[in-house]
Formats: structure tokens, sequence, C-alpha cells
């Protein structure tokens, strides 16, 4: 047996022996997401248990190194198992910003203390992290932001205003980007801070959005001191780690549906609203035309997310194909969710009702709208594209 | 999936071997009548020296038994360069038709004249405009040891110039491949030139004398599979190298005292129709691999392969023309002959409408 392959029976043994059987389903609803950190109350004791067995074995984070709260894993090790995982459908025991995003950006910019200090807290998920990026008059503008740090002794001093943070009501702290050189190139004077939301002078407040839901902030600093130890990176090139996370966050917002549709077959759910005539199809032509044209679309999607995997995995350069991935994914979703609404007729409608979750359809429906504004617009990322890929001449 | 090694240089030696051999003025001048035949001989005698007519022919048969991924490197080549051959109706239609369906002595009789180059097979399968392969009407009736068979078939590929066809036709009410000589008195192809300048035909059989092919119940779906896998691979090609042509022309075209290319009403477009490009490309490789392995899903895949590349290609032309402004609309410029050619590859087998309709049926709604 290869050692791979004496690896994967010790993973599929010891998942076997320690995922919850109420944790190998998709998640009913976001609720049920683990996001951890300093105030997290699990919802079931399967949760706990899965949360705490994971956390002694280090796969919270998989690949990470061992030193720093992971679990060691290499490329090869960590493809089996997520594809382990996967085989059981085991939910993941807990996530939030400090795994998908500044844990990327700490092993490739940070210092060493930063490391031993945040990686294993983020791994161990008592930390909850957010992320300080976009603001009022900085969206897909981004590098015009405005939040100022200046400095004071050891200190620096935060005055500003973020928006879109997600859940920084819910988080305990927050990697943010703010202004350090007013006076340079717009990208030149940025830095990449890590802050504690319980710092005086934070505040958030809740955005209430279409879908009725309220996932996102807005963040105020007044006069808020931030030891100058918590840069990452060199001063004032906190630009090049945004635009290094931001190809992560765009591979996350590409990938999979969430929520309702996540695991879910469009068709089947439309089969069961709309029914099917005499030869079993569904009773819709149009309806059914719309259907099988995503799916193809899906199912080519899908093949172009495998093909560039595997091209990074043979360390072929895949440039700027996040940018594709993103527009196409979150166009896709949209699409999708466009389409579970028109087969759901009357149940999509419903707002408050015990039969929807509380209008879940409606919500999500409008919910995904943000998909493809969230983590850089479809505009921007065709721009990218534009420029990146195509070469196309400059404005 | 990304190519092997073995792949990679058959997608190579494709390449090197189309751009030295094949030429829009040598469509130009079959469609003026001063080729001397009507698809590119020379260019097929080149295909022939390097074995790509035996790409899928066994090797007992003196082929390259490569795969449909390997076939549709060569598919793709045809598609980018517009090139007049009789790949698809031949090396890739006829030889599976023979090597699945074929008994032994058949096999023998026709696949090594197949990668030999000698011998050019078309498939008679459509009885009207639009492909709907399960509407035969053509019939065959046993006489003696041997058939014959009685129909009319159209949109015949490259019929003008077969030596063998290979026609659906119902035997007791079932359908079922015959193979027919070309030069049987019951047999009348009347020659049709398409709209991108390939050889097609209007084929009556009256009495003509057939034998059967009948190894598998399902060859003739396998055969029609490989076919569109073959076309979304064309329909691919041809969809880069009118986006390439297009590119080039936003890069040096000014108006209003800049490149146009620089316009975001431009380049959102076009870079929209690059994602669709590789979107097609990636389905397209993936239903290829899935049909060489086997999987069970491998016909929905080249469904929505074919759907998807039919779809890609003629918004990549229809861009291509627009984007060109009054020289897209001219006859001198080249990017009207992919507009023509994406037209005829989305037709050929199942359009986009039929593809994504038996997608939908094969999904269970």
């Amino acid at each position: 047996m290869s050692d791979l392959e004496e690896f994967r029976a010790e993973v599929r043994a010891w998942l076997e022996d320690n995922c919850p059987e109420e944790m190998r389903q998709p998640l009913a609803s976001d609720a049920e997401h683990v996001w951890g950190g300093r105030r997290w109350q699990f919802s079931s004791e399967a949760q706990r248990v899965w949360f705490e067995r994971m956390v002694a074995k280090g796969w919270t984070a998989p690949a990470w190194p061992v030193e720093y709260g992971g679990g060691g894993m290499s490329a090869g090790e960590h493809d089996v198992f997520k594809a382990e995982m996967k085989r059981i459908n085991a939910r993941s025991p807990v996530s939030n910003f400090g795994f998908w995003m500044l844990g990327p950006a700490l092993l490739k910019f940070g210092s060493e203390e930063q490391k031993r200090e945040h990686l294993p807290e983020i791994a161990r998920g008592e930390i909850r992290w957010c992320q300080g990026y976009s603001e009022p008059n900085a969206g897909s503008d981004l590098a015009s932001l405005k939040t100022s740090a200046e400095i004071d002794g050891d200190h620096f001093v935060v005055n500003g205003r973020k928006i879109w943070t997600s859940y920084a009501d819910r988080a305990d702290k927050m990697f943010c980007l703010v202004r350090t050189d007013p006076d340079a190139k717009k990208q030149a004077g940025i830095s990449f801070i890590l802050l504690d939301m319980d710092t005086p002078g934070v505040s958030t407040r809740p955005i209430q959005l279409i879908s009725g839901e309220s996932p996102f902030c807005e963040t105020f600093f007044d006069d808020v001191r931030v030891p100058r130890a918590n840069l990452v990176g060199e001063m004032n090139q906190g630009w090049t780690i945004a635009k290094y996370l931001l190809t992560h966050e765009r591979d996350n917002i590409g990938g999979e549906p969430p929520g309702l549709l996540k695991g879910r077959d469009l068709a089947q759910m439309a089969l069961q609203a709309v029914g099917a005539d005499d030869q079993g199809r569904l009773d819709d032509p149009m309806l059914r035309s719309d259907i099988a044209r995503l799916e193809i679309d899906a199912m080519a999607f899908r093949a172009l997310v495998e093909q560039t995997r595997a091209k990074a995995e043979a360390g072929e350069g895949v440039g700027a194909r996040s940018a594709m991935l993103k527009y196409y994914g979150t166009e896709l979703n949209k699409r999708r969710y466009n389409l579970m609404m028109d087969a759901m007729g009357g149940l999509g409608l419903e707002w408050e009702s015990e039969q929807t979750g509380g209008g879940r359809y409606a919500r999500e429906w409008l919910r995904s709208k943000g998909n493809s504004i969230e983590g850089g617009t479809s505009e921007i990322m065709l721009g990218i594209i534009s420029s990146a890929v195509l070469e196309l001449p400059k404005g | 999936m990304i190519l092997d090694e073995e792949q990679q240089m058959l997608a190579d030696l494709s390449e090197r071997l189309f751009a030295d051999k094949a030429s829009v003025d040598t469509l130009r001048a079959i469609r003026g009548g001063s080729h001397g035949a009507d698809y590119d001989t020379d260019l097929w005698q080149a295909m022939v020296e390097s074995g790509l007519t035996g790409i899928l022919v066994p090797e007992a048969h003196g082929g390259m038994d490569f795969g449909l991924v390997s076939a549709g490197l060569v598919a793709r080549e045809t598609g980018r360069r517009l090139a007049l051959t009789p790949f698809l109706s031949t090396a890739v239609l006829g030889a599976i038709a023979i090597g699945r369906a074929g008994n032994a002595e058949q096999q023998k009789q026709w696949l090594g004249p197949i990668a030999e180059g000698a011998l050019i097979v078309a498939l008679a399968v459509d009885e009207s405009g639009k492909h709907r392969p399960e509407r035969i009407a053509a019939r065959a009736t046993a006489k003696g040891d041997a058939f014959v068979l009685g129909g009319e078939k159209t949109l015949v590929l490259d019929g003008p110039n077969a030596d063998l066809f290979v026609v659906s036709a119902l035997h007791d009410g079932k359908p079922a491949l015959f193979a027919v000589d070309a030069a049987d008195a019951g047999v009348t192809a009347e020659a049709v030139t398409s709209v991108d300048t390939r050889s097609m035909a209007n084929v009556r059989f009256d009495n003509a004398s057939a034998q059967r092919l009948d190894a598998e119940d399902d060859a003739l779906d396998d055969v029609l599979n490989a076919g569109r896998a073959m076309l979304a691979m064309e329909l691919v090609g041809l969809s880069r190298a009118v986006f390439e042509r297009t590119l080039a022309y936003l890069s040096e075209r000014k108006q209003f005292g800049m490149r146009i290319g620089a316009f975001q009403a431009l380049q959102h477009r076009a870079a929209h129709l690059s994602v669709e490009i590789e979107i097609s490309e990636a389905m397209a490789f993936q239903a290829l691999a899935a049909f060489d392995a086997g999987v069970a899903d491998a016909s929905q895949q080249i469904l929505a392969a074919k759907a998807r590349a039919a779809d890609t290609a003629r918004l990549a032309a229809a861009e291509g023309v627009q984007m060109h402004g009054g020289m897209g609309m001219t006859d001198e410029f080249d990017i009207g002959f992919f507009m023509k050619r994406a037209r005829l590859a989305s037709e050929l087998l199942g359009d986009a409408n039929f593809c994504a309709e038996r997608f939908a049926r094969a999904r269970g709604y």
C-alpha cells in the first residue's frame, strides 16, 4: 500500500469513529454553520463533539504546519482528507475568515511571532475573524480607502469607517486595510493591520439587506489604539496582501452554491413543485428548457473549475482564472436562484411562514443577488479579464 | 482534465501540420472551383501521411488506436483553420461505426483502407432538415445473405466523395446500421454545396445492395455521440480562432482617436466571450475523456458539450462580425467564413436545442 493509501485508510477509520451522524448531512441552513469564537454557542451536542475532536486532531486547518496548530498535511494528503470528508458528507467543524483569509495571509506575509500568536487560536476555533476592507467611498475602487492609521509611539491610532464587514458584530478580531501614507499613490499608502474588536473606540452597526437578514455591518473607528506589532508585512505594503487575499476570496465565492440549493437538484425541486406530463417531463416546457441550459452551463463550469485545479496542482500558472471563475460562478448562481423562484411559484412568494422556514426561498434568492457584487463585482472581474488575460488597450 | 504527454505531442503535431498545410486560401480556391476537388486534397494527403486518418482505427488494422480526446485535438484544428477534409465523416464517424458495429470481416475490409486514406466514408442518418436520428423511413430487406436498402437521406457530409455509405434503416421495424457501396447502381448522390463550402449530398437508395453492421445495439448512439463530441471540439477551435482575430482587430483599429479595444463596452463583451470559450473547451475535453473512459454519464456530458460549444461559437462569430464593423461584412475578410462554419457545425448531428432537450430527458425531467 502506498503512503497515501495508508493515510486514506487511517483518515477513513478515524472519521468513521469520530464524526457524529448528525454532522454527516448538508447544512439545513446557514444558521447551522459553526463560526467559532469567544462568544460561540453550539446549537447541538453533536456540533460541539465534532468541533472538539477535530480541534484536538489539528484537522480544522489540515494543511497548516503542525507548529501553528494545523494538521501538517502535504498537498496530496490534504486532497485525500478532503475526499474522505466529502465521502461521508462531513460538515466543516468550524470555519470563518480566519481560516479562509487571514491564515493564508499570515502564512505568506506574517512574522514568526504573528504566526505563533494567531494561527493556533484560529485553528482551535477560539477567535472569530472579520475582514475590514470596503468603505462607503471605496467599494469597487477599494484602493481609494480613507480609514487612517497614524503612528503615535508604539501604536497606530485608527479613525474612519468600514462597510460590508461580514458579521463584524459577532467577530472577535478584524484584519483591516488602513491608510498609513496619505501622500503616496493610492495603492502605495495602504497597510494591513490586525485589531481586537473589543478595543475602545470600535463600534458596529448591522445593515439590513433586501433579504431581511443582516450578515453585514458598518464598523466605526474612533481614535482606536492598535499596537504597531499588529502590522502584517511591511509598512505601506498592505495592497500586496489585499490583492493576494482577494484572489482567495474569489475562489470561495465562485465555488459551490450556498444555502438552500447546496447539494440539491434544481430539476427535482421543479418536478415536485410544477409536476410532470404523461411522459415524465417537467410540465412547463419553457422552464424545462431554462433548467436544462442552466444545468449544462453548471456542468461545464465545474469542468473548468476541475481543469483549473488540475492545472494548479500540476504547477501550471492559472493567472487570472480566479476572476473568470468568480464572474461566471456568481452569475450562474443568480440564474439558479431565479429559476428556483420560477419553479416555486407561490411558495417562493412567502416571506414569513412555517412551511418555507420563514420565507427561505425568497430570502436566499434575494441574498444571491449580492454574489456578483461582493468580493469584486462582475464588472470589475470583466475589467480584470480584459487587462490581465486579453491585454486589451487601456482607456 | 489536462492532456497527458502523448496527447500533448499529438496536439503539437496537429497544430504544426494544420498551420503548415491548411489555409483559408484553399477554402477560397475550393469555393471558386479552382482547387480541382471539393475538399482540401493536399491537407488530406498530409493527414494520411501523419497517420491522422487512422487515429481511431485499432493497431491491428494499421491505425493508432487513440481515443476521442486525441481525435478531438485534430478536430479542434480543423475548426480553427476552417479546413475542408473528410476527417469527421471518415476518420471519426466511419471508423467508429465500422469499429463498433462491423464484424471481423467488415472491419478487415474497411478499417485498413480508412487508416491508409484509401476509403472515404459518409454517414447517412438524417431524412429531414433537422437532426432526428430516430425518425427513420428507410428500409432494408433481407435478400439471401445480404440486404437491399431503399430510402432517402439528407445532410450527408462528404457524400459526393464517399466510397462507402453507413446508413441507418429499419429492418423488421427496428433501426440498424448498414454499409452500402457508393458505386452500387442503386445509389444516387446529388451534391449540395453548403453555406460553408463543405461538400454535402442528398442520397437516394433504390434497391441498393447493403451489408448489415450489427455487432452492438447501441452502436448508432456511440457513433452519433462521437460525432457530436468532435463537432464540439471543432466549434471550440473555431471560437478560439475567430476570437483571436477579433482581439487583434480590437487592438489595432482606431476610432475617436483611440484603439477601440480600450472601450469598456467592447472590453466587457470580449471578456465575457473569453470566459464562455474557456468553459466550453473545458466541458468538451471532459466529455471526450468521459467517453474514452466509458463513464456512465458520458453521453450527457457530450450533449452538454455540443450544446454549449455551438452557442459559444455562434456568439464568437456574431461578436467577431459585429466588432469588425463593416469589414466583418465583407467577403474579403475571413471572419464571415467562421460564422458560416459555426452555423453548419452547430446544426450537424443535433443543434443546441436538440442537445439540451436530450440532456434534460437523460437527466429525468
